[in-house]
């Protein structure tokens, strides 16, 4: 039972917003943005019935139709539908209405601790002169992050996961609903700390940002290749530790590059503001030119 | 521990394609899970009769298969096996690899049964 309003939404995620302690949004699967759309994209055609199966077989040559085979009162049906084809779909609608309104959004992974926040902390007051920021921030609880943002000034939103170790697409597309976003800016979503599971979740978002810290191992994109292999570009935090840490820069980017050979590389301090300018400069450079 | 959202988010799958297909009972659900596709496939069996409890899909049959993975070599075009995302070409020890199967994560059949025709 949800501990705030008291109703059954115990198991979905809560939108919280910080300085509005009664504030909140429970993301319901089951509510219409999870519904069953059939429109555009959806591989299957029920406007059939299940007699007609023998004689109208030409009905499921379509591309992703189904196919019966009939054993007594058993059948088997084909699908050949993606699992997280319900994810995918919610988190291509995200990504049209990104486009459509010019927002540039991006989705922050990496371990718990390694800076993100404080990465979004040091960036946003950089950028919102020219350029309208938003935040989503994702944790299992608290409006900790929210809170840090929210005293930059600029919009946000809280979604706790509650035990959930990700974010999903239906809670980027509530929470978008409930943010105040602005045509042309920058939308920055940092997922629950975690390396591992939300590589699989698509949210909508145009690149996936993975931040790692020099207090963490160098092989890191060896350990956990699905992200490092999932992300547009690596930023490597926290360098001003490195005379005190073992963290061999070079092995890591070498590490990271092996797993994808696409990743952008940027090695930064959000404590000192070393090496955030060429961040800067590359991210000023793509909300111009997304 | 995303392998039960996703049993969940599997369950919800076949129970709505079983129920618009007419059937009562779901007997059998084949998946397609590549050795790549991040999914730990015995923790995915665990979690599905899990999350199969009450629904028509109890006591299902899962079966999973698991496909290996395939690189192609961005530099010479040829294609070998892959066990990680990070290989190198066997020919010409290039690193510039692309994953071209084995992150499959697909529903491929559910057997359902229907009620005396």
């Amino acid at each position: 039972m949800c501990d705030t309003c008291g109703c059954s939404g115990d198991c979905g995620a809560v939108l919280r917003k910080p300085g509005e302690s009664d504030y909140h949004v429970h993301v319901n699967p089951g509510t219409e943005e999870h519904s069953h759309s059939h429109a555009g994209g959806e591989t299957h055609d029920h406007d059939h019935f299940p007699e007609e199966h023998h004689d109208r077989d030409y009905m499921h040559n379509h591309d992703g139709g189904h196919h019966h085979h009939h054993e007594g009162t058993s059948r088997k049906i084909v699908l050949e539908q993606d699992v997280l084809q319900q994810n995918n779909l919610l988190a291509e609608r995200n990504r049209g209405y990104f486009e459509a309104r010019n927002i540039f959004a991006l989705n922050f992974l990496s371990s718990p601790g390694s800076g993100k926040t404080s990465l979004l902390e040091k960036i946003i007051p950089l950028l919102h002169q020219r350029f309208p920021v938003a935040v989503i921030e994702g944790d299992q609880q608290t409006t900790n992050d929210a809170d840090r943002i929210h005293a930059l000034g600029v919009p946000v939103i809280q979604i706790n996961t509650g035990s959930g170790c990700h974010l999903d697409a239906l809670m980027v597309n509530r929470a978008v609903k409930e943010l105040d976003l602005q045509d042309n800016s920058l939308l920055c979503i940092e997922n629950v700390g975690n390396l591992v599971c939300p590589a699989l979740f698509d949210l909508g978002e145009a690149l996936k940002v993975v931040i790692i810290s020099v207090t963490e191992g160098d092989d890191k994109p060896l350990k956990y290749p699905t992200m490092f292999h999932e992300a547009d570009l690596c930023i490597l935090n926290k360098i001003d530790l490195l005379p005190y840490v073992e963290f061999d820069v070079a092995k890591c980017r070498e590490n990271a590059m092996r797993v994808n050979h696409h990743l952008e590389w940027f090695e930064l301090s959000a404590t000192t503001g070393e090496g955030l300018a060429q961040w800067q400069q590359w991210l000023e450079k793509r909300l111009l030119h997304h | 521990m995303h392998e039960m959202s996703i049993a969940m988010s599997i369950v919800d799958a076949v129970v709505a394609n079983a129920e618009k297909e007419g059937g009562v009972r779901i007997s059998g659900v084949e998946l397609l899970v590549g050795k790549l596709a991040g999914i730990e496939a015995e923790s995915l069996k665990f979690c599905f009769s899990a999350a199969t409890k009450g629904t028509i899909a109890e006591g299902a049959a899962l079966v999973i298969g698991e496909p290996e993975g395939t690189g192609e070599c961005g530099e010479c075009g040829m294609r070998f096996p892959v066990t990680f995302y990070y290989a190198e070409c066997p020919k010409c020890r290039s690193l510039r690899i692309t994953i071209v199967s084995g992150e499959e994560f697909l529903i491929q059949t559910i057997t359902i049964e229907e009620e005396g025709e």
